[in-house]
């Protein structure tokens, strides 16, 4: 038993989680446990407070004591960073779960003659992380050593051997550098030196928004997802877009939930739609998306269940007296609670931010259900492939919680269909397309199930009409000619109708 | 009595001025931390007799000492007094550059005031 487990203990590269939302699955666990990390961006990226959290998370919620050292910022700055975090510093440190110090080092008061190292800098940091026996340390940033001392030749050894003695120790660093000209991570080179984890940040400005990103450059010995995520700072520190369910390994439940119309659950096989599942509502304007997905909700949370509806068009208080003149009255569950309207602009934001922020607030409100209205608008926000990447991960994050997601979609003529041009037909499970039929000069509203995967769907276009009562369904009528709607129907059904007086049957 | 203590305040005064308080941050006895030792003797002879006092600090024995002068490269040669306090960092090999390191111009000073 005994080797089995060491055989593996040697395989595998031990990581220290970072408790970072989102970083633990990028990087399939964490960092490299004892061993250092390099973190680059330019100013403002979040480098630093990417490295207080790992420290600060750690100490405080990890059970790893930590070691900040900091070349740059005063401990006022310090303590505002952590507080941000929602920690208290001095307590910490207090608690001998932290030990803080600031390496200032100031050229105009420094004379170099003759040979020298580093050892007092390695004494301080052994002198520290003895004193809390600490498992993590931050170095933030070494960099600034070569703006106070000349001799580089003399730092960048000092440096390396730095590295090496660390690593020897046992010490998970994390160690930030500025990001250099075109080419180089770090003005200095430090990822010559730390050659087991890079992670790089940076802000991207786009349409005047902008995004902050963040990419796994490299992690040795280990798989880490390589591409560039969005993550946001937020009031917990960083957030970082989930990919946990990449591998479409979601569960697949078998129960349903009511569309909340009896004619639209009659054609989804009489139940409505599946759990968990991805459901896509779409047609030109003035066709009842939006009505639609009301009912889903209201239905939903009669039931007590928690519903969160995205509007990018309206504002809640519009959502609510539209809804209500069709008999959908959301106002009493918005005040109890059960559903949270959230409105706002999509080119508030960056498409990225959207994406992160919505996670964010699913995860923090843990709703059943989930409406977004409309997707189309996020057309505008980036290109199609973005689009689509973007709809892909938060269709997978719905999922990965098993929330039911309904989305609206814009489709501007009858033949465009915009869902096409978002591209995400392949991530819907039931799809819905509302359309208007003109026939001998009225227009009718109909509706039809375009796909609906693992049950038996209805084919047919049905008509329905939307009134004080809510939304009806016509039951489906055929003539002789196909389907009919409107008066055309009405005129059908007179025609075959057994006149009162006969009394008889056909 | 005034005058008097007026006139002892100064004479401190020009003592600090004139009394050199040196501190050497050494990690271990090295060949690097003898040698600094040995330049700073010989500058300090040359220069500061019997108005200097050297502190030989080993971080190996008091790490904790290390904090409050900020120190980071060793040999590091600290000019507590007079202020304002300045640093020299290295061997102390090239002796001109020690003495402009430690502002060695007593008469200049004293001139001064």
């Amino acid at each position: 038993m005994a080797p089995v487990s060491k055989r593996r203990a040697i395989k595998r590269l031990e990581k220290a989680p970072t408790g970072i939302k989102g970083l633990d699955e990028l990087t399939r666990g964490g960092l490299p446990r004892g061993r250092p990390t390099l973190v680059c961006g330019g100013p403002g990226s979040g480098k630093t407070l990417l490295g207080l959290e790992f420290i600060v998370r750690g100490a405080a919620e990890l059970g790893e004591p930590g070691v900040i050292f900091t070349f740059e910022e005063t401990g006022e700055e310090l303590a505002k960073n952590v507080a941000a975090l929602g920690f208290d510093l001095d307590k910490l440190v207090a608690e001998k779960k932290l030990v803080v110090e600031f390496i200032s080092i100031d050229r105009s008061e420094i004379e170099e003659t003759g040979e020298y190292n580093l050892d007092g800098l390695f004494v301080r940091l052994a002198y520290a992380i003895d004193s809390v026996g600490a498992k993590r340390v931050l170095l933030d940033t070494p960099e600034a050593l070569f703006g106070g001392l000349s001799n580089t030749a003399i730092l960048r050894g000092e440096l390396r051997r730095l590295f090496r003695w660390l690593k020897e120790r046992g010490t998970t660093v994390v160690i930030t550098g500025e990001q250099g000209a075109a080419g180089s991570l770090t003005r200095q080179g430090l990822e010559e030196f730390v050659s087991d984890c890079v992670i790089s940040l940076d802000v991207r400005l786009d349409h005047h928004v902008a995004t902050r990103m963040l990419r796994v450059v490299k992690y040795r010995g280990s798989s880490h997802a390589p591409d560039e995520y969005p993550f946001i700072i937020g009031e917990h520190g960083l957030s970082i877009m989930p990919i946990s369910s990449l591998g479409l390994d979601h569960d697949a439940p078998a129960e349903r939930v009511s569309s909340g119309n009896a004619g639209l659950d009659e054609m989804l096989s009489g139940e409505g739609y599946f759990r968990g599942s991805t459901v896509l509502v779409s047609g030109s304007s003035g066709t009842g998306k939006t009505s639609i997905a009301a009912h889903l909700v209201a239905s939903a949370c009669k039931r007590g269940e928690r519903c969160m509806y995205f509007a990018f068009e309206e504002s809640p208080a519009q959502l609510m007296r539209n809804m209500r003149s069709i008999g959908v009255d959301l106002g009493p569950y918005v005040k109890k609670g059960l559903l949270r309207i959230v409105a706002a602009r999509p080119s508030l934001f960056g498409l990225e931010m959207h994406l992160v922020s919505s996670y964010r607030a699913i995860e923090e409100f843990d709703p059943s259900i989930v409406v977004i209205d409309p997707i189309t608008d996020f057309v505008a926000l980036g290109s199609a492939y973005e689009v689509r990447s973007m709809m892909t991960r938060l269709v997978d994050h719905l999922k990965g919680r098993g929330i039911t997601g309904l989305m609206t979609s814009l489709s501007n003529s009858h033949t465009a269909r915009a869902e096409e041009d978002v591209g995400i037909s392949s991530l819907i499970d039931t799809w819905i397309v509302l359309q208007m039929i003109e026939v001998a000069g009225e227009r009718n509203r109909g509706i039809s199930v375009l796909k609906s995967r693992g049950m038996p769907h209805s084919r047919q276009i049905r008509e329905f009409t939307m009134g004080k009562q809510g939304m009806r369904l016509v039951q489906a009528y055929r003539g002789p000619q196909g389907f009919l709607s409107g008066s055309a129907r009405e005129a059908q059904q007179a025609l075959d109708e057994p006149l009162p007086a006969s009394g008889g049957r056909r | 009595m005034a005058t008097r203590k007026r006139a002892a305040a100064r004479r401190t005064a020009d003592d600090l001025l004139d009394f050199w308080q040196l501190r050497l941050y050494v990690a271990g006895k090295t060949a690097r931390s003898e040698a600094a030792l040995r330049n700073l003797k010989t500058v300090c002879e040359e220069h500061l007799q019997g108005r200097y006092r050297i502190e030989v600090v080993d971080l190996l024995v008091s790490p904790q000492l290390a904090r409050g002068d900020q120190i980071l490269a060793v040999p590091t040669l600290v000019r507590q007094l007079p202020p304002p306090v300045k640093k020299i960092i290295g061997d102390l090999s090239n002796s001109e550059r020690v003495l402009v390191g430690l502002d060695l111009r007593p008469i200049v000073l004293k001139g001064a005031l």
